[in-house]
């Protein structure tokens, strides 16, 4: 479980995040949804510790992560595993290789459990016979794939999704959804997903906080969304005709 | 941002460099492959411009020696204190801190800007110890050993100019390059040579390591970790040169 408390930052004069509170639960699959440039990306890298809050408070269970000391930090982000937006292989790596580093880095296992852990991942993701491959001849849809396969490696608590499905094809990208909801409910994660890509929310929403320049304007689920009277959630969810349609249907 | 800035930044940039590496057996593996990338690959380029520059310098030496006083030892002698002083040392550190210090500037600013390096700082690890320490520790053991190659391949490549062009006689440029020696100048050029690895890693890992931006910014980071690790290494040399030759 992460729970954020009146969370604020700025960059500068620019406000960036207003009083941000939210509890994000295990097992369930949270979605931070909003237009580009409303802050959902700084929250999800404050939330990580890319970026220092001005002020609040962010829980993991019950540690405040704002308060750790570095060595603190750095044992939280050892439970955390990160999808980025591009993938961030290394490109001086292998398949095998990235899935293996943070087990080379952290964990005591031997050589013979690393390599079956990793066979256990790119598996669970799907991969197989691409061990060889370097990231630079792999396509996006399979560099996601195991961009997720890394981030499992060390059993994270948390994992975090930034964009996981952009720049995918509408198939692959419900592919990649349905397995990081997958893995959040097999392995009980919290997990928290940086999105605006609405086949995501319909999808997976179990938990969406909606945020709009830099505040917290609506909390909910995939079903309460259709209901839904804030007008800044209506106008960024229902923006295109299909949706719009869809609404009126039900 | 101004001089002081850069200073100042650069040298929190070194703390975090400097810091005592994650797991021994995976920098050490990280290390032989700096080795490799940054030493091993350079020796082409080490020796090709070794070889043509101590021909240079013989044939230049041998066609300004007008007086008939002058011995023709003193071809081979000039070779190799130009080898040894000043060519093999900061003429090939410029020349790696143009080949090397692009090639890093790019790589780590590229792993900035796709995430890269946030990637490995999400999983604790702090990666510009990570990713530098092991280029600025190999470049600090290999280039030694280039100069050393360096100096012999250049007196080579003035003897061999010498002997094709019939300008001095083989016997008396081996004279030449006994004649006087003072081994200390082998220990002010190696001391020169591992302050110029320092500067051909730590500056370009530098500009990459801060780089924001895409693709264009990743070009500029190269060009001013090119720029400015040359005019280091030029300022670090007159530096030198005066704290162990005087």
């Amino acid at each position: 479980m992460i729970r954020l408390e009146n969370v604020n930052k700025s960059f500068g004069d620019l406000k960036v995040l207003n009083d941000i509170s939210i509890t994000f639960e295990s097992g369930k699959t949270n979605l931070i949804i909003g237009q580009s440039g409303s802050g959902k990306t700084v929250l999800l890298k404050s939330i990580i510790g890319l970026h220092d809050v001005d002020n609040g408070a962010i829980y993991y269970n019950d540690r405040n992560f704002t308060e750790l000391n570095h060595k603190g930090k750095k044992e939280i982000r050892k439970e955390m595993g990160m999808v980025f937006q591009g993938g961030a292989l290394f490109d001086s790596l292998n398949v095998k290789e990235n899935v293996k580093f943070p087990l080379d880095m952290f964990s005591t296992m031997s050589e013979k459990e690393k390599n079956k852990r990793v066979e256990f991942c790119l598996d669970r993701v799907n991969i197989q016979n691409a061990n060889h491959l370097y990231p630079a001849e792999i396509s996006g849809g399979m560099q996601k794939r195991v961009a997720i396969a890394r981030a499992i490696a060390l059993n994270p608590k948390y994992l975090f999704c930034d964009e996981p499905n952009s720049g995918l094809d509408p198939v692959t990208a419900i592919v990649i959804d349905n397995l990081i909801q997958e893995i959040t409910k097999e392995f009980n994660m919290t997990t928290i997903i940086n999105t605006h890509d609405m086949n995501s929310v319909m999808e997976i929403g179990e938990k969406i906080l909606f945020i709009s320049k830099g505040f917290k304007a609506w909390e909910g689920n995939k079903d309460q969304i259709f209901n839904t009277e804030n007008q800044a959630l209506n106008d960024f969810v229902f923006a295109s005709d299909l949706f719009k349609n869809i609404k009126k249907s039900t | 941002m101004n001089l002081f800035e850069h200073v100042g930044k650069f040298s929190r940039f070194l703390l975090l460099v400097l810091s005592k590496p994650e797991k021994g057996k995976l920098f050490f593996s990280q290390i032989m492959k700096e080795i490799h990338k940054l030493g091993i690959n350079s020796i082409g380029i080490v020796v090709i411009i070794s070889l043509f520059m101590g021909a240079v310098i013989t044939l230049q030496t041998a066609y300004n020696m007008l007086n008939p006083l002058l011995p023709d030892y003193l071809v081979g002698y000039t070779t190799r204190e130009s080898m040894l002083l000043e060519f093999s040392s900061t003429i090939v550190g410029l020349i790696l801190a143009g080949k090397v210090g692009s090639n890093i500037a790019s790589e780590i600013g590229s792993m900035r800007v796709t995430e890269q390096i946030d990637a490995l700082e999400i999983m604790g690890i702090n990666s510009a110890n990570h990713l530098i320490l092991p280029k600025i520790v190999a470049a600090i053991f290999i280039n030694p050993f280039l100069y050393v190659l360096s100096v012999f391949v250049g007196i080579l490549g003035g003897l061999a100019a010498g002997y094709l062009t019939s300008t001095v006689a083989v016997s008396e440029f081996i004279y030449g390059i006994q004649y006087g020696f003072i081994p200390y100048y082998i220990t002010y050029s190696l001391i020169k040579t591992v302050v110029f690895a320092f500067i051909i890693t730590a500056v370009p890992s530098y500009y990459g390591y801060y780089v924001k931006g895409g693709a264009l910014e990743v070009g500029k980071a190269s060009t001013k970790a090119v720029v400015n690790s040359s005019i280091l290494i030029l300022l670090a040399n007159v530096i030198l040169t005066q704290i162990l030759l005087k």
